[in-house]
């Protein structure tokens, strides 16, 4: 009978679950299951890749440096004030199914975005837009007050609240994408699952198979159709970095697009190989202070633990990746931009801080607890240097307090906590991505930390039109932030890395902001 | 004959029972499945998101909501993959873990039995030092370190087998064996137990006394009984394998349904998650009847 | 009283010297908790204090290597035995104490008490053990520890490993109950019990003397399972940030880690074979004793 029975499964199960795929031309891992691939409403970088092979902008990222360059629109205008572009659409950008992209198309997009009903996180992409903050934030009903209008068929006009120098960069970015709206209206949310998909991007979606792959093949109603060179891609999910390398190591993948699934520890001996590529990226590592409660509502005492932490020990021995140890909030190079260098490792100084604060040799000083999320070794690791440099220099007592993702942002986000790792991506190349998040109303802000001056500051250097002087009043924000208050200190800067053999895939650079355009990747013939 | 059927009347009430216990211990649990690294665009955009799930209703209007849909058949919307319901995720994922798993009983089963048996039969002789072994090996051995070691050797150095994914035949080895070789051990060491205790039992010996041959008395007359203890672990393991293994199918990344029983409570998809829950036990239950009528068939002197 | 000496516990302490696999199994588990209670003491190194030499392969200096902080092996090893240890040994208490009475009940009574108990130990399974431990334990961690840590702060690495004991112990129970039920339902229908039933033995001494006794064979071997499984299912837990807290370690956490050293670039083997090398060691010496205790307490072979 469990003969029976079992021989009954096999084949069920059998023909169900195993259909014999052949090889692509090209395979990716590109990490977790993607939550959503719906342009407007996705926020993980597994998502956007998957979108952005799907889907084009107005403008695109430049593979080589991740700068924009011209997609859907062949040119654009710039007013002399910077507070006016004007994007003109190329003829042949058409959908997948045969209809044409209009201009309206691409204004009832980013209302899409912006009304709240649609429910993006990324909506605030377009506070940089006139009324954008109005509407997202629910003051403004009518969608259509957006700065944001199409004068004809093929002319898209956007005014800007404020000169914003990273403004054609953001058009390049997912939540900006064209949607089709005729889909959308028919089939409301679960548009994405249409079959077939209209898409404007270099690839079609061929397929979906949940935590397995994704199947693209060339859209040849692409308008740069000519430049794609592979017909079929594979786009693997997973999240067990082991397997995604040996999956790499047998060539059954070409390409590991994603850092968090190449084996961390293996970092610093894969970072030498010729087949992954290293480069500096737009993320930080930091710690959050909480600022409501003893001990660290004092100044001082954020000053004092932000001065015995040696983060180049950490670089030096967890992360091992050439990494930059920086106490800044901001990495060094971004949009330019040259952040303060925060406070200094110096124990006997902050020995003395402590004792100014009344914890003399770290008498009295209450037992704290240090949170972070479980996810990667390297959180863990980095919490018993600072757990030991902590013992050692100041004489204080660290609990480690290791929380699963979605209680770790609970507890930060009701300041249940002493001190805790925090990390950040930056989602255009400006420090103004890392520097929002102080700010006494955001979301982000989770320190409890509120403070006019830094406001003011970031006010101010919104709305100076001279790209130095406003990169100079931000190193004032930040120089506040990471010297004075410190609700915040750095830890490192992030470093990229990618795995592809240059033998075996063209058409893919480093570059800082991460992105790796498909139109451009392809396969080599050996 | 009465008792069964109300086993089986039993099994609805027990869903039930699980669904609105999960519903409302996850509810308790800190952190809620919208909540992000990057907070939302606005208080607007969050209230519209919790809206579209009827998140802002109270909760036991939320609890009828999910009970009625439940009844149709319908176990709502994933809460962390939005293009998708639980029933289109447990569709796609499903067939692969019940194919994966029913491969692993078999070679649990397979390989358990004959080993346990064997082992019993030639006590203090070389069969039993080996089954003791491979017991010991299995019992002791992690999934998350065998599965490794039989990906570096078979599938790195040696070449024979792929590393991972599922589609040929030949993705299914490793992940079967890793599962299955875990299960066999179990399955061996309860072999085992039976069988010696059974050897010894009047009932084997009065079947000896008669005069029948020894294969007569091993085949008939203990090995029915002996397999007792094996049918009652039957039950339980073979719903923990049709399930998926976490640990399994993340390392051979196979597209089971063993990814969600962790990774939906971590991301607080409850409705996923109380879709796995419902999923096991139903599958539990209805394996559990199963062991019981066959336990109840090979040893008649059992009144359930 | 001159028949002491051969009481069946001295008789069965006699057979289970008689088998020296035992014997040594016995004495080496005494050894290794012994050295895991003392030795980190012993050894004056603490497992917790990092070094300036991360990853150095075993020496003269640290007989077993070092971690990725330099801390020393040996030291953690030991430590983490003894975590591992005593978290297998509470759980399978846990799962003996309530498995055993609630399977050796319902078996025996039977009919609607049986009915009604397996019921309850239905609806426990049906629960999948994983989510019933991770909502256990996160519940404490954000809603209990907060309350006790204010109280008693350098607790909370003790109290949340007692949690988890807690957590792994009741839900291990459950098979050991449905096993030794289905074996009490057939015993007790054997003819010594039915016989020693007609002369009238009460039901308590029933289940006992005579039941009991029966029933080593399986309870050992579950235990034998039982332990291995507590200890590997902690691993799992802490690698899902719910197990012990860091610095804390345990031999399944130290196994978890080193499970990575099984990759094709570069391999740390020491990380790796230590805890689990001390695991299979730890693990086949229980085995040894439960086959000792086992002949050591069967009844029907002293015929």
């Amino acid at each position: 009978m469990f003969l029976v029975l079992l021989v009954a499964f096999l084949i069920l199960g059998g023909g169900a679950g195993c259909s014999p795929a052949d090889r692509a031309d090209l395979v990716l891992h590109n990490g977790p299951e993607p939550e959503t691939i719906d342009p407007q409403i996705l926020t993980g970088q597994a998502d956007g890749r998957i979108a952005s092979a799907l889907f084009e902008g107005l403008t695109r990222f430049n593979p080589t440096n991740g700068l924009a360059m011209p997609g859907l629109a062949s040119r654009w205008d710039i007013s002399p004030d910077g507070r006016t572009y004007t994007f003109h659409l190329r003829p042949e950008a058409r959908w997948s199914t045969g209809e044409v992209i209009t201009a309206d198309e691409v204004v009832w997009s980013w209302r899409r975005a912006v009304t709240p009903t649609t429910a993006a996180d990324y909506a605030s992409q377009f506070f940089c837009i006139r009324n954008g903050r109005a509407i997202v934030n629910g003051e403004l009903r009518d969608a259509s007050q957006l700065g944001a209008e199409a004068p004809d068929a093929r002319t898209v006009r956007v005014h800007l609240e404020n000169p914003t120098p990273y403004f054609l960069e953001l058009v390049a970015s997912r939540v900006f994408f064209p949607v089709p709206r005729k889909a959308i209206e028919q089939q409301g949310d679960q548009w994405i699952r249409a079959d077939p998909l209209p898409c404007s991007g270099p690839y079609l979606l061929e397929g979906w198979r949940v935590n397995d792959r994704f199947r693209l093949r060339r859209n040849p109603r692409y308008w740069d159709a000519d430049r794609v060179a592979t017909e079929r891609i594979d786009i693997l999910s997973g999240d067990n970095p082991s397997t995604a390398l040996n999956l790499f190591l047998k060539g059954e993948v070409d390409l590991i697009s994603d850092r968090k699934i190449i084996p961390g520890e293996l970092g610093p001996e894969l970072a030498q190989r010729p087949d992954f590529q290293r480069f500096d990226y737009l993320g930080q590592d930091f710690i959050r202070f909480n600022t409501t409660r003893k001990p660290f509502q004092d100044a001082r005492v954020r000053r004092a633990v932000a001065m015995a932490i040696d983060r180049s020990r950490i670089t030096a021995r967890i992360t091992r990746m050439g990494e930059r140890a920086s106490a800044a909030v901001t990495p060094a190079g971004t949009g330019g931009y040259e952040p303060p260098a925060g406070l200094p490792w110096d124990p006997s100084a902050a020995r003395a801080l402590l004792s100014e604060a009344g914890y003399p040799g770290g008498r009295g000083f209450p037992v704290i607890e240090y949170t972070f999320n479980v996810g990667s070794r390297i959180y863990e690791q980095t919490g018993v240097e600072v757990q030991s440099m902590l013992r050692e220099h100041l004489g204080i007592r660290v609990e480690l307090r290791p929380l699963e993702w979605k209680t770790y942002l609970a507890e930060m986000s009701a300041l249940n906590y002493d001190f805790i790792r925090g990390s950040w991506v930056g989602d255009y190349d400006d420090p103004m991505t890392f520097l929002d998040i102080f700010l006494s109303d955001s979301g982000n802000n989770r320190t409890g930390w509120k403070d006019s001056r830094y406001d003011r500051l970031l006010q101010t250097a919104a709305a100076e039109a001279d790209p130095r002087r406003r990169l100079g009043i931000l190193r004032q924000a930040e120089t506040l932030l990471v010297e004075e208050a410190v609700p915040v200190t750095g830890l490192y800067s992030h470093v990229g890395l990618y795995a592809a053999d240059p033998r075996k895939v063209g058409g893919i650079w480093a570059n800082r902001m991460d992105e790796h355009p498909f139109f451009s990747m392809r396969r080599l013939r050996p | 004959m009465r008792s069964w059927i109300a086993r089986v009347a039993l099994i609805p009430v027990m869903l039930w029972v699980v669904a609105t216990l999960g519903f409302f211990l996850l509810r308790a649990v800190p952190g809620g499945p919208f909540d992000r690294e990057r907070a939302a665009a606005s208080r607007e955009v969050e209230a519209a998101l919790k809206a579209r799930y009827h998140w802002d209703e109270p909760l036991w209007r939320q609890y009828l909501r999910y009970l009625g849909n439940l009844a149709r058949g319908d176990l709502g919307p994933s809460l962390k993959y939005r293009n998708h319901s639980v029933n289109d995720l447990l569709g796609q994922t499903v067939p692969v873990s019940l194919s994966l798993g029913a491969m692993a009983f078999g070679v649990a089963m397979g390989l358990g039995i004959p080993i346990g048996a064997v082992a019993a039969l030639g006590r203090y002789r070389w069969a039993d030092r080996v089954a003791s072994l491979l017991t010991l090996v299995g019992v002791c051995i992690p999934v998350f370190v065998l599965g490794p070691f039989l990906i570096l050797v078979a599938g790195l150095w040696l070449e024979w087998l792929p590393v991972a994914l599922w589609g040929h035949w030949n993705h299914a080895v490793l992940p079967t064996l890793t599962l299955g070789l875990y299960f066999a051990a179990r399955v061996s060491r309860w072999m085992r137990e039976g069988m010696q205790e059974v050897l010894k039992s009047p009932h084997v010996q009065a079947a000896r006394a008669k005069g029948l041959s020894e294969t007569v008395v091993v085949v008939r007359h203990a090995l029915p009984v002996a397999l007792l203890p094996v049918i009652s672990y039957a039950g339980p393991m073979l719903a923990d394998l049709l399930t998926g293994s976490f640990v399994v199918e993340n390392l051979f990344q196979i597209p089971g349904t063993g990814a969600f029983f962790i990774n939906s409570f971590f991301s607080r998809d409850y409705t996923m998650m109380i879709g796995m829950i419902l999923f096991y036990s139903l599958l539990l239950q209805v394996l559990n009847l199963g062991s019981d009528l066959l336990l109840r068939w090979v040893d008649p002197r059992i009144r359930a | 009283m001159s028949i002491e000496g051969s009481s069946p516990g001295r008789m069965a302490w006699r057979r289970f010297c008689r088998r020296t696999m035992a014997g040594v199994s016995l004495g080496f588990l005494l050894l290794a908790a012994v050295v895991s209670v003392l030795g980190p003491w012993v050894l004056g190194v603490d497992p917790n204090q990092g070094g300036e030499t991360p990853f150095a392969a075993p020496d003269a200096r640290h007989w077993m290597g070092t971690d990725i902080h330099g801390r020393d092996l040996l030291a953690r090893v030991l430590i983490g035995a003894r975590i591992s240890l005593m978290v297998g040994a509470v759980g399978a208490m846990v799962s003996l104490v309530i498995g055993v009475g609630w399977g050796l009940v319902a078996g025996w009574r039977g009919g609607r008490t049986d009915a009604w108990m397996m019921r309850l130990v239905d609806v426990l399974y049906a629960l999948p053990t994983v989510v019933w431990v991770m909502l256990a334990l996160t519940l404490f961690e954000t809603r209990g520890l907060g309350w006790l840590s204010e109280r008693w702060p350098a607790s909370i690495p003790a109290l949340r490993l007692a949690a988890m004991m807690i957590a792994l112990g009741s839900v291990s129970w459950l098979t050991m109950a449905r096993v030794v039920r289905a074996q009490v339902l057939s015993l007790r229908e054997r003819p010594f019990i039915l016989a020693a039933q007609a002369v009238g033995v009460s039901p308590a001494r029933l289940m006992l003397r005579h039941l009991l006794p029966n029933l080593t064979g399986v309870i050992l071997v579950y235990l034998t399972l039982t332990v291995p499984s507590v200890v590997l299912y902690e691993s799992f837990l802490s690698f899902l940030g719910l197990g012990v807290r860091p610095p804390q370690a345990s031999l399944g956490t130290l196994i978890a880690d080193g499970a990575s050293q099984l990759n094709p670039i570069r391999v740390r083997w020491w990380l790796l074979v230590f805890p689990a090398g001390l695991m299979a060691l730890l693990l086949a010496a229980l085995n040894a004793v439960g086959e000792g205790l086992r002949s050591a307490l069967e009844p029907r072979d002293e015929r």
